[in-house]
């Protein structure tokens, strides 16, 4: 096991009353393992990774019972215990390359500068291994492009960059935030076959989060399905697709049109409604308002995590098919 | 069918110049040539510089071509008067946060366009907008509200609702649905084709996003840097691809 995590809540103390961002998170991660993490906004998704990175704003307040990462215990609230691992040992890589890297410095010198933080090496070594690690990620005339600034690259380009970043100290964790969804579907391909080449190279787990469950479900072995601050459900991938028991899982997976199954013409399986805002979340179920399955208990009661082949917080799941 | 739009050997082209004075041309389209029928959906797919969105603003007149034909109706595209104009075609855009003003009521957001091409007086417009929101799925109790009070399905409703207005023949949809969550992208889907039925209209449907043009377009047209690469009835088109492009955005589709 490589992460562990126990009952993990965020809280942001704000003007208007405490906001329960999370609440009471359980996950792990394998090593080598890939999980994927859908919803939409407002899930708690990037609340989630920011928290286990020590990247929320100073008005979070973040409490877990245990989070184990490597053999060792992790205090979340330990900004000096986590900048350690930041970049060394936890890599992230985010949605927007283009706003990620630092637009008035040369892509060269912020390889360095990450090399350099973490890793015993003079400027010339880390020159030297920063262009090895373009060269990985497949980056044409490498020692070039050292000397670029990101608006020069393209959005592929830059999240190749990034992704050379958020390697080049050997994580054992990788976070990968939305990190194909400002890129065009054939580049998207490449960026996450990419990233799969190196995980199995440097053995590296995966979080991959994304809104996409067609992308997920490709692409990990684990699937979370987040609503509302909370794990819905949780489960091997191929399980969890191939029978959801969450209702909203299922209207997760009908509510995407294929582009490869055969064409039914005619309405999409819409789920009604919106996320909730966290100022007013509603009593019992945090899904009842939107769920075609909700009764008076799921109004007034908030369900128990149960287990069949997925993990899910429901009290009228749907059945096998 | 008969047909709504006619375009012929479209091209547009854009010229820059560096800071030493030499002049490069781009041919953003080249030699574009399709057809649009009444009450049909023809999606248009493609990468980020395929030139997509030139061909929605050259179609909605935002931006002159540089040769060809656009017919609309039978008649040459630019022989419509600007007061005529925004009653053929109309657009919605990509991004519901910008495209709105932030500092006017989701009612007379609706209503502006009954304003400036029909001369409506404020209360005969605030009745059509409240009636044209009910049509779209929002709350009418909502149109005093302004537009970063409504959550971005929302806004993309109040986007098509503008669109509407003017009873057009057309509408060009610009990546639609894109910046919205999956759940809320079928709740539009859903409203759109509902409303192609209500007002027997013609759509464009402009999308990187295979799996939505898909499920929405009666034909489909591939570009593939300013080219139409491949083009046909949308079922044909998805099950058995038969340009090399078109197989390799279906490839990489998850």
């Amino acid at each position: 096991m490589l992460l562990e995590v126990k009952n993990l809540s965020v809280l942001f103390r704000t003007e208007v009353g405490p906001l329960e961002a999370l609440r009471s998170l359980d996950f792990a991660l394998e090593e080598g393992e890939t999980l994927g993490i859908v919803g939409e906004s407002g899930s708690g998704k990037s609340v989630t990774n920011l928290a286990l990175m020590g990247l929320l704003p100073a008005n979070a307040l973040v409490k877990a019972d245990q989070v184990r990462f490597a053999g060792q215990n992790l205090d979340l609230n330990s900004q000096e215990q986590l900048r350690k691992l930041r970049g060394s040992q936890i890599g992230m890589i985010f949605q927007d390359p283009m706003t990620a890297l630092n637009p008035s410095l040369r892509i060269g010198y912020q390889m360095i500068e990450t090399l350099q933080r973490h890793l015993p090496l003079t400027k010339a070594e880390a020159h030297k291994k920063a262009v090895g690690l373009l060269e990985r990620v497949g980056i044409p005339e490498a020692e070039k492009r050292m000397k670029s600034y990101a608006f020069e690259l393209s959005g592929g380009m830059s999240q190749r960059v990034m992704i050379a970043m958020a390697i080049s100290c050997k994580p054992k964790l990788l976070i990968a935030d939305e990190p194909t969804t400002a890129l065009d579907v054939t580049i998207q391909k490449q960026i996450l076959d990419l990233l799969v080449e190196l995980q199995k190279e440097n053995k590296m787990s995966m979080m991959l989060v994304s809104h996409d469950l067609a992308l997920v479900k490709k692409y990990s072995q684990r699937v979370q399905v987040m609503y509302a601050g909370e794990i819905a459900e949780s489960g091997e991938t191929q399980n969890l697709i191939q029978h959801p028991h969450h209702p909203y899982t299922f209207g997760l997976l009908k509510a995407r049109p294929s582009a490869h199954e055969g064409m039914a013409k005619g309405d999409l399986y819409a789920i009604p409604g919106v996320v909730p805002s966290l100022r007013e979340r509603p009593q019992g179920c945090q899904f009842h308002p939107r769920c075609f399955r909700a009764t008076e208990l799921c109004k007034t009661q908030a369900p128990p995590v149960k287990t069949s082949s997925t993990r899910f917080r429901c009290h009228r799941p749907l059945e096998a098919p | 069918m008969s047909s709504l739009l006619k375009v012929k050997d479209l091209e547009k082209s854009y010229v820059t110049k560096s800071l030493s004075g030499s002049r490069q041309e781009h041919r953003v389209l080249k030699k574009i040539s399709f057809e649009v029928a009444e009450n049909q959906i023809l999606g248009v797919v493609g990468e980020s510089g395929c030139g997509k969105s030139t061909l929605a603003k050259v179609l909605t007149r935002l931006e002159d071509f540089s040769a060809g034909e656009i017919h609309f109706a039978g008649k040459d595209l630019n022989s419509f008067s600007r007061k005529e104009f925004p009653h053929q075609i109309q657009m919605v855009f990509q991004d519901p946060y910008q495209s709105l003003n932030p500092r006017k009521k989701a009612w007379e957001i609706i209503a502006d366009p009954l304003f400036v091409s029909e001369g409506l007086s404020r209360r005969e417009g605030h009745e059509r907008a409240l009636a044209m929101m009910e049509k779209v799925g929002l709350r009418p109790e909502t149109s005093e509200r302004y537009p970063h009070q409504f959550s971005g399905g929302q806004r993309q409703r109040l986007g098509i609702a503008r669109a509407l207005m003017l009873r057009p023949k057309l509408l060009i949809l610009d990546e639609p649905v894109s910046a919205l969550d999956v759940s809320i992208q079928a709740q539009v889907l859903n409203l759109l084709l509902s409303l192609q039925r209500e007002f027997q209209l013609s759509m464009i449907f402009i999308s990187h996003d295979l799996s939505v043009v898909k499920h929405i377009s009666d034909r489909t047209l591939v570009l593939y840097f300013g080219e139409i690469v491949e083009m046909g009835p949308s079922q044909e088109l998805f099950t058995s691809p038969r340009h090399e492009y078109t197989q390799r955005l279906l490839d990489s589709a998850p």
